[in-house]
């Protein structure tokens, strides 16, 4: 049969991908039959029902999933269809407890219309008693209109009956409430850098955490991404160049542990560490389920890798006798780093420590500016798998998912960015992006900017106040 | 640092990565703490063919756990409830609070303070980026 996958309308590039995501953590075949961004309606071919809700239950940007009994643009329409789909399973539905629920998207009825609309499917008949409150089955009638967004976007006209109706036996319901739980404003350790709940959970679904696995955020910051992945049952370690944006102000705990603590996901917690993507500590070996990450975009602070700066060069300085990196509190010189070079470091450290079939989920920043495109980098041992676009008007960004490909089999990389980065040695000169988020609109980019921030890198807990960010 | 992590890294510093010395590094004045946490035996069934054995033996033996078999369990002994439990409670419930890793091959320390390990090097031992 085929299912009614009833989507939020948000985050519309992001839902098809996630959807399809959650299948292939549920184990279960996928195929996408309908499928409108401006509809929340996607109609979807499952091989049974379990499928269908196994796979929406892991869902954060669906909201429901129906067996769907009939479809149609007109009540004629729709009604002939259910005779035809569902006919032969009415008899198993003749007599338990049930509910009609009628939902419009865009659109308004009467209550008396709804009730005349709903008498109308009388022939099916169930004689089970109608129960508002925990009935056995529930039936929804959904009829569809054309929302603003669409009507702005395509520069259609508003319609006063509904262009699609559809009748579905609900299956399940989605996750989507988790990120009620995990909003940032209840959460206990963040930074101004905290990735929203909500496309934390759905980048964790991406990169298909789930229990027994190993995921691991290169850029841990505060945590988000690894407290969504442990909130799906994987165990999870982080890094990050500054340790102090994991361990907070706070020296008695340790910041990100803390978010851990307030899940009571205590037991999904690894380590973090201190270390740098270029001179990573890991070996070399397919440890690694998922790395989750958004790498940083260098425009509110330039990106730094460990080295000297410009005409500086690296010497073993001997303070009182002893090295000075052996000294209690040294901090390794950093120097101005590429935006490039930074991506592709992620993409090459994900080709040499994902297992086979392991994924990767980066965030990227991009411009809408047409002039400067900044492509979606490749690897060959990577297979991209989806890229899903967050548009913010000036600039944008993309979540970015790969698959790690068996030994032996080659992506196509023909399509990729090719660039290098531009010769300098300072931040901008570096980093193309910056130049230009830095260039256009510099008061609508105060968000990437951050001159009314804080520094990123410095978590503050609730309740805390942060003497940067007045 | 969990014990797990340690056989995960080796030194960051580029030229050990071909030498067998900087693997596993050695702990060196290192401070034990045991957190019990839920037994998870499903992620450890998972992890151990990941695991490097004779560098997981050879951290053991340096933190002064009992001695873990020869062979790495494999198949049935997977399904041991008392294996696994024992290496859930040696590879994620025990940490070193404060301590060194030290690299058999160039003794660069790698310091741990407060169960955080900071692998970040000296510029003259760091490769630079150009």
């Amino acid at each position: 049969m085929d299912y009614l996958v009833r989507f939020a309308q948000t985050h519309e590039t992001f839902r098809r991908p996630e959807l399809e995501a959650c299948a292939t953590i549920a184990g279960a075949n996928i195929e996408i039959l309908s499928y409108n961004q401006f509809s929340p309606h996607c109609i979807v071919r499952f091989p049974d029902a379990a499928a269908a809700a196994a796979t929406v239950k892991r869902s954060i940007l669906a909201k429901d999933v129906f067996e769907l009994w009939g479809q149609g643009t007109t009540y004629e329409e729709l009604h002939e269809d259910i005779r035809q789909r569902s006919q032969h399973i009415w008899e198993e539905y003749s007599n338990i407890s049930w509910k009609f629920v009628f939902s419009c998207f865009s659109g308004t009825r009467s209550s008396e219309k709804k009730g005349e609309l709903m008498r109308s499917f009388q022939y099916m008949g169930f004689k089970g008693p109608i129960r508002m409150k925990n009935p056995e089955q529930e039936f929804h009638v959904m009829e569809e209109y054309i929302d603003d967004i669409e009507v702005a976007t395509l520069k259609v006209s508003r319609i006063e009956e509904p262009r699609k109706i559809y009748l579905g036996r609900k299956l399940a319901t989605s996750c989507r409430e988790d990120f009620i739980k995990y909003d940032l404003k209840k959460r206990r350790y963040i930074s101004t850098t905290s990735m929203d709940a909500e496309l934390s959970l759905v980048t964790a679904n991406m990169a298909l955490a789930a229990p027994g696995k190993l995921f691991f955020d290169p850029f841990v910051g505060t945590g988000s991404f690894i407290v969504c992945a442990a909130h799906f049952g994987a165990l999870t370690m982080g890094a990050d160049i500054d340790g102090r944006s994991f361990r907070g102000k706070d020296r008695s705990k340790l910041g990100v542990f803390e978010n851990f603590v307030q899940y009571k996901t205590e037991s999904k917690f690894i380590d973090t560490l201190t270390s740098d993507l270029t001179n990573t500590p890991f070996r070399r070996a397919g440890f690694l389920d998922g790395i989750v990450c958004d790498p940083p975009y260098g425009v509110r602070e330039g990106l730094r890798v460990l080295g000297e700066r410009k005409g500086k060069t690296p010497v073993n300085v001997i303070i009182d006798g002893v090295p000075a990196h052996l000294r209690p509190g040294f901090i390794p010189p950093k120097k101005p780093y590429g935006f490039e070079a930074l991506q592709n470091d992620v993409l090459n450290f994900a080709v040499r420590s994902l297992v086979t079939n392991g994924r990767l989920s980066m965030w990227m920043p991009t411009t809408n500016d047409e002039k400067i495109q900044f492509p979606v980098p490749m690897h060959e041992d990577l297979e991209v798998v989806s890229v899903c676009v967050q548009d913010f008007g000036n600039w944008a960004r993309r979540l970015i998912t790969y698959r790690r490909l068996p030994e032996g089999e080659k992506s196509d990389v023909s399509m990729a960015r090719k660039k290098t980065d531009d010769a300098g040695y300072d931040a901008n000169e570096l980093n193309a992006f910056r130049r230009v988020v830095r260039s256009i609109e510099p008061q609508r980019s105060n968000w990437l900017t951050g001159k009314k921030h804080m520094l990123k890198g410095h978590g503050t807990r609730s309740g805390e106040s942060s003497e940067v960010s007045q | 640092m969990k014990v797990i992590t340690a056989n995960f890294v080796t030194c960051a510093v580029k030229e050990c990565k071909t030498s067998p010395a900087s693997f596993p590094l050695h702990f060196h004045d290192a401070e034990l703490e045991q957190q019990e946490l839920e037994f998870q035996p499903e992620f450890i069934r998972n992890v151990i063919p990941r695991i490097d054995w004779e560098a997981l033996r050879a951290t053991a033996n340096e933190l002064g756990f009992p001695s873990l078999p020869d062979a790495k369990p494999e198949g049935e002994a997977l399904e041991n409830e008392q294996t696994m439990r024992d290496l859930h409670r040696m590879l994620l419930e025990t940490h070193v609070s404060e301590g060194k890793l030290v690299c058999g091959n160039c003794n660069h320390a790698y310091m741990i303070k407060e169960g955080i390990a900071n692998f970040l090097l000296p510029s003259h031992l760091g490769e630079i980026y150009s």
